[in-house]
């Protein structure tokens, strides 16, 4: 399994987009990972499920326009060069 | 195969005070506190002779500037270079800490030879606990159990060339194929870190490895996966597999002793009383498959070079 950078860069874009698509109240909440699920009481340090729900609201907020731009690109770059 | 030689051997010990000797600078080192002196005088030597050549007074002495237009556009280059080195310097500081990185590169030869050791034979090492001195750890220098990036980055590249020279051995060598290998070796680095990263935020354990300790733990399966290509290369097959489990079992001792500190003991800092989280056993399992996929890898990552 031969890797170069560019596999990995494009392996980065894909995680990154699959986690962006997650919608908050058509599917997250549907399947009880929503928001408010996560957020538990004050206290006791959160478990894993809500630190996964955390990571993924925060990907959601954080990635959503640079990932505008790098997808632009990625586009752009497959178009011309195949 | 300049790169063998400058990987083991090249840091001397550097007293606090003196200025650093011998041999062009790799980089400043700024961790002794002085800045080197090398750089200053060369840029005051210029100046002094840019300034008494410019002077138009004795064509004897700047003979090499005795064109004044030739003196001005040498002193302008050179603050030009400043302010280039200037705004580099700043613009990376933006995105890492370069003085941590110093921190990672702070070794000396006692230092890699011990740890070099220690990679190979840890078992009858003791005390694995990191020393601290006043709440900052102890660079390299002083502490032989302290992550150091040294060690991994000289293994890498020399990985590297020993998987060219293999592969030219057997007459199946190209230039792409080196390329290829350098960047197959970089990536599976990064997937680890990324997953080691990703396991220690999701179980809330809070430790304090950076990135880079990280990095620097998983680079150090580079010298294993060195040991065992040349032993592949010199003894065959059976040398091969012989120095695989040696080095395997190495490895993840090592990993896994020097792991136990940092991550199964570790305190949050909200916690009440002498406890982990909630889930004690999640932390023993991260650093026991950390310390099973290096035997993994190191298989993956050499096989093809001693087939």
């Amino acid at each position: 399994m031969a890797f170069t950078l560019y596999a990995l860069i494009q392996t980065a874009i894909l995680f990154t987009n699959a986690i962006a698509v997650l919608h908050e109240e058509r599917f997250l909440s549907k399947i009880g990972w929503g928001a408010e699920q996560s957020i538990g009481g004050f206290g006791d340090e959160p478990g894993i499920k809500a630190q996964l729900l955390n990571l993924i609201r925060s990907v959601r907020t954080v990635m959503r326009v640079p990932l505008i731009a790098v997808n632009s690109v990625c586009i752009v770059l497959l178009l011309l060069f195949g | 195969m300049d790169f063998q030689q400058h990987g083991y051997r090249a840091t001397k010990p550097r007293a606090r005070a003196s200025p650093p000797s011998g041999g062009p600078l790799l980089f400043d080192d700024t961790s002794s506190g002085p800045p080197p002196m090398n750089s200053q005088n060369f840029y005051s030597s210029e100046y002094n002779m840019a300034g008494a050549s410019a002077g138009g007074q004795d064509p004897g002495v700047g003979n090499l500037f005795a064109d004044p237009m030739a003196s001005a556009a040498m002193m302008y280059g050179s603050s030009l270079a400043n302010q280039g080195k200037d705004i580099v310097n700043k613009e990376i500081n933006r995105f890492m800490s370069v003085n941590k990185l110093k921190y990672f590169f702070a070794v000396d030869t006692r230092y890699v030879m011990k740890k070099l050791l220690l990679l190979m034979f840890p078992y009858t090492h003791q005390d694995w606990e990191v020393r601290y001195h006043r709440d900052t750890p102890l660079t390299p220098r002083h502490d032989v159990n302290a992550p150091d990036l040294y060690i991994p980055t000289m293994a890498f590249i020399t990985y590297i060339l020993l998987a060219g020279m293999a592969l030219g051995i057997q007459k199946r060598f190209s230039p792409e194929v080196l390329g290829l290998c350098a960047s197959t070796a970089l990536v599976w680095i990064i997937i680890e870190v990324l997953v080691m990263l990703l396991s220690l935020y999701l179980l809330t354990v809070h430790t304090d490895l950076s990135t880079f300790d990280l990095v620097a733990y998983s680079g150090y399966k580079y010298v294993g996966m060195i040991l065992t290509v040349l032993c592949g290369l010199l003894f065959g097959s059976d040398g091969y597999f012989a120095a695989l489990a040696w080095s395997s079992c190495a490895l993840m001792f090592f990993i896994v002793r020097s792991l136990k500190m940092k991550i199964l003991s570790s305190f949050s800092a909200d916690s009440m009383g002498v406890g982990t989280s909630a889930k004690p056993h999640f932390r023993l399992y991260i650093t026991f498959a950390l310390a099973a996929f290096q035997p993994i890898i190191i298989y993956w990552l050499t096989a093809h070079l001693v087939r």
